[in-house]
């Protein structure tokens, strides 16, 4: 036969019709290339950045009003669970519209614990995290076999079960049902002389940091690249040997973990949980959140995090439903237009300024 | 039946320059990714004529077909009946008469036999002489009569070539494309397969542009023949003159 | 014995609006291989539509019938214009766009006419025909219009040029380009044809759940459940897949507990694609390197 690649390629429409649109090129190479690689080295200037972002996050909080503090707090939280969905989604190609759920999770491990078992509520963040490991990796074990979109679908009704089944009459004794349950705010140990509110952003800050930190070398090692192989040319890489199933269900587990570690931490800085607060949307708000920040990078956790913690807030002046809206409608332009991500419009910039010339000699 | 049959059946193709060819091709390039395929192609078919493109595996017929029809990203001027066509969409150049018999037979194959050939005529603008039209078919084809409400991927691989050659004709096209028609088959339903072409282009006066790997049936059958190695023509003259030549038989065709 | 009845009735009804939605699913999934998850919230903008016509004046059937226009109109808008340029983008992308359909739909839904509920007439009598106690006329009635829209769209597909095009262009774009069928176009009916259905399974479900934004969320997944269980390439097996969950639903509803209606709709996704993700009638994918 003639050298003429195989006819029947992907199942959907193969060839565009005669006047093609350029994006969805942009759009496939952006969002199946890069900056999807696993982060490179760390070179010394990004050291030097960390180091100084490190600095100003720790003076922050004694410059601003604790409402302020409070609403950073929560961004933290939010990036932990960004960064392990990104994890998930961006790096490893698993769609989740239900990582809500194990945020979900996370705050009700912490929460019951801390009010039916009179835990220490720093004790309870390690817990909730290897529930939702399971659960995760429980989770993920079926859903190893099914491709892009019945894993969301899944997820998507996972997203949709949990508030009905948080609110459930059987287990209402210990989750407190619709009413949900209180948590009494922490203070500051041994006696520092800081606010509540700065207490718990150190607190929330330095599991960030722990996290962050193991999720970077993760990524950066050979599970790392695994992961990304899997995304990319699945049955390539299991025939180079990667144990995909494996690494699939891991990926899945971990992402978990870090959704529940930031539902714990987001219930204690609430100090209140309750099943309406974990509604399908906030899955979906997750996603946006990864999108927005940009899929496949790490510093994306935190611009994604920052959006969807900051941006309702101003939007819900204008209307109930405004929030809700503008997702949407940067979810349509980032896919569109940017589809790295403000991660990699910052990386771009950048690089633009790395490259040009550094003045007069 | 509006049958063309303004072209003259010339042995020769030089002499047929004297009336319009049905397809004119100059400078055919076309790629895959970044890998040029073909580099610059002149070729044509006369009016109610048979051109043939031969060629080894890899040589770029099936890609020659598949840009004609703009099916692959491609550039150079396709001039169909005096006008051009190059850049139209694929399902444009369809509906102008051009009828592609792909390589893979492209038969829908979830579809029964009877639903593949009306989606045949599915651009006809003339419907009432569609069931008509059947009946030719099925004339030409009575095995597919036979089975015309079987599932179209349940048949037989002679069978599918024949479903597809149909499927074809039923657009009542001016210019038929066939890519390796006989591969795949027995040698004698290829050689009934081709004489079915005979009489379609005698009756109908049907131009076809013919793809094969087995030079010897399409060399009996056309009356123009081209050459293809890597991407360009080496060689191209009247099939009756290449079929006699020896030395071109052995060193191109391999026989 | 009476209860179940009551049910499996009422089941079938319900199952019958799953159905519709399903079906609407499968015609977008087998022309794209993607699930639309902004089905159901297009659906309950439609029915939001319908409602502003109801209350303008307009007779039922006549907000019916331009309700059921105007949505296949915005079916063929939003494929042209929305998804046609991520097209061939990876699944991904294709995904995030489509959420971002469904909030955009339900926000605006909730800005326009806020988050209050509202009640939604039906066209059909309150008495119980014959004065029965298993099945509400609204139910008998709502189950008729989906068997004839289901009934509709089987003789389209079936028996016009038209039906046996957009197959085609399903099936096989490519082949259907060389017998110039305008494929581009086969999916944008194909799109409107799912909106016009959509609609109509939201103005059959609104009087019973009430007009509010958040209206279909849990209908899409059943409809989900159904077009899995059924072979989400199989058109037949989703409408019977629909109606399945439907008598599931109620059934188990009612013996184990309204309030986990969802998670059965959950158990039932994550089971069919455990055990058998081609579903029942659908047919077995095999992944080409």
């Amino acid at each position: 036969m003639s050298a003429v690649p195989p006819v029947t390629t992907a199942p959907r429409v193969p060839v565009a019709d005669a006047v093609a649109a350029p994006v969805p090129v942009e759009a496939a190479a952006a969002v199946q290339a890069a900056p999807a690689q696993p982060p490179r080295r760390l070179e010394r200037r990004h050291l030097v950045a960390v180091v100084v972002l490190l600095a100003l996050a720790c003076a922050l909080p004694f410059f601003i009003a604790n409402y302020r503090i409070f609403q950073l707090t929560l961004a933290l939280a939010y990036a932990i669970a960004l960064l392990g969905l990104n994890m998930l989604t961006g790096y490893n190609g698993q769609i989740s519209l239900g990582h809500g759920a194990f945020f979900a999770i996370g705050a009700y491990t912490a929460a019951i614990l801390m009010d039916k078992a009179d835990w220490p509520y720093w004790a309870t963040i390690p817990v909730a995290g290897v529930v939702c490991l399971a659960a995760g990796f429980l989770f993920g074990l079926p859903a190893l076999r099914l491709e892009g979109l019945y894993l969301a679908v899944a997820t998507l009704a996972l997203a949709y079960a949990m508030p009905q089944i948080l609110k459930h009459k059987a287990i209402e004794h210990w989750t407190g049902g619709v009413q949900g349950i209180v948590i009494v705010k922490p203070d500051p140990p041994w006696g520092l002389p800081i606010s509540q509110d700065q207490w718990l952003y150190f607190f929330v800050l330095a599991w960030l940091v722990v996290l962050f930190v193991v999720g970077w070398n993760l990524l950066r090692g050979r599970i790392g690249r695994a992961m990304v192989a899997i995304r990319d040319q699945p049955v390539a890489a299991k025939a180079m040997g990667i144990d995909t199933a494996m690494v699939k269900s891991a990926t899945f587990g971990v992402s978990a973990l870090y959704a529940g570690v930031a539902g714990a931490l987001n219930a204690i800085a609430v100090q209140f949980v309750a099943p309406d607060s974990f509604q399908p949307f906030l899955s979906i708000t997750l996603l946006v959140g990864i999108v927005i920040g940009g899929l496949a990078s790490i510093s994306g956790a935190f611009w994604g995090a920052l959006f969807i913690q900051f941006v309702p807030n101003v939007a819900d002046q204008l209307s109930k439903a405004a929030p809700w809206a503008l997702y949407g409608v940067f979810l349509l332009a980032f896919m569109y237009a940017m589809p790295f991500g403000v991660a990699g419009f910052v990386q771009r910039v950048a690089a633009r300024f790395r490259r040009s010339p550094r003045g007069p000699a | 039946m509006s049958a063309v049959l303004a072209g003259a059946r010339q042995a020769d193709a030089a002499s047929a320059r004297d009336t319009m060819p049905l397809l004119a091709v100059r400078g055919l390039k076309a790629q895959y990714g970044p890998t040029q395929v073909l580099h610059g192609l002149d070729f044509e078919v006369a009016t109610g004529g048979i051109t043939t493109i031969l060629g080894a595996n890899g040589a770029g017929k099936t890609t020659t077909l598949r840009a004609v029809c703009n099916m692959v990203r491609s550039s150079g001027e396709i001039v169909l009946g005096g006008e051009r066509i190059d850049g139209l969409a694929t399902e444009a150049i369809v509906r102008r008469g051009v009828a592609h018999v792909p390589d893979g037979r492209g038969t829908f194959l979830h579809l029964s036999v009877e639903e593949n050939l009306r989606l045949g005529a599915y651009s006809r603008k003339n419907r009432s002489d569609i069931e008509p039209d059947f009946e030719r078919i099925y004339g030409y084809f009575p095995r597919l009569k036979e089975r015309h409400r079987q599932q179209a991927g349940t048949l037989s691989g002679g069978e599918q070539q024949m479903l597809a050659v149909s499927r074809a004709l039923m657009l009542r096209p001016r210019l038929l494309l066939l890519d390796e028609p006989s591969f795949g088959l027995a040698p004698l339903v290829v050689q009934h397969l081709f004489e079915m072409f005979r009489t379609i282009n005698a009756q109908a006066g049907i131009g076809m542009l013919l793809v094969e790997q087995n030079a010897a049936m399409a060399l009996k059958l056309a009356q123009h023949a081209y050459l293809l190695e890597t991407g360009r023509v080496v060689m191209s003259g009247p099939a009756e003159a290449i079929r006699s030549d020896e030395t071109v038989r052995r060193s191109y065709l391999g026989y | 014995m009476n209860a179940l009845l009551h049910q499996v009735l009422s089941g079938l009804a319900s199952g019958g609006i799953y159905a519709s939605v399903a079906l609407a699913l499968v015609m977008i999934y087998q022309a794209t291989h993607l699930v639309n998850f902004a089905q159901g919230e297009l659906a309950m903008f439609a029915t939001y539509l319908a409602w502003t016509l109801i209350q303008a004046g307009v007779p039922y059937w006549g907000a019916f019938a331009i309700t059921v226009a105007c949505a296949f109109v915005a079916g063929v808008a939003i494929e042209r214009i929305v998804v046609r340029p991520v097209e061939n983008a990876p699944i991904l992308a294709v995904v995030i766009v489509f959420i971002a359909l469904l909030v955009i739909f339900n926000s605006l839904a909730g800005w326009i006419w806020t988050y209050t509920i509202k009640p939604f007439p039906s066209p059909f009598p309150s008495q119980p025909l014959f004065g029965n106690s298993y099945v509400s006329s609204h139910e008998l009635g709502s189950m008729a219009i989906t068997l004839a829209v289901l009934l509709l769209l089987f003789v389209f597909f079936r028996y016009t040029p038209l039906g046996l095009a957009m197959r085609a262009a399903a099936q096989n774009p490519e082949s259907s380009r060389l017998v110039g069928i305008r494929v581009g176009w086969m999916l944008a009916l194909g799109w409107g044809l799912a909106a016009s259905i959509g609609a109509i399974a939201g103005m059959m479900v609104a009087p019973t759940v009430f007009l509010e934004p958040n209206m279909m969320g849990g209908i899409l997944l059943y409809a989900f459940a159904g077009a899995l269980l059924g072979g989400i390439d199989s058109p037949g097996g989703a409408v019977l897949g629909g109606f399945i969950v439907g008598v599931l639903e109620n059934v188990v509803g009612a013996y184990v507990g309204t309030e986990l209606k969802l998670t059965v709709a959950l158990v039932i996704i994550v089971g069919v694609l455990v055990v058998r993700p081609s579903g029942l009638f659908g047919r077995v994918h095999v992944t080409r390197v």
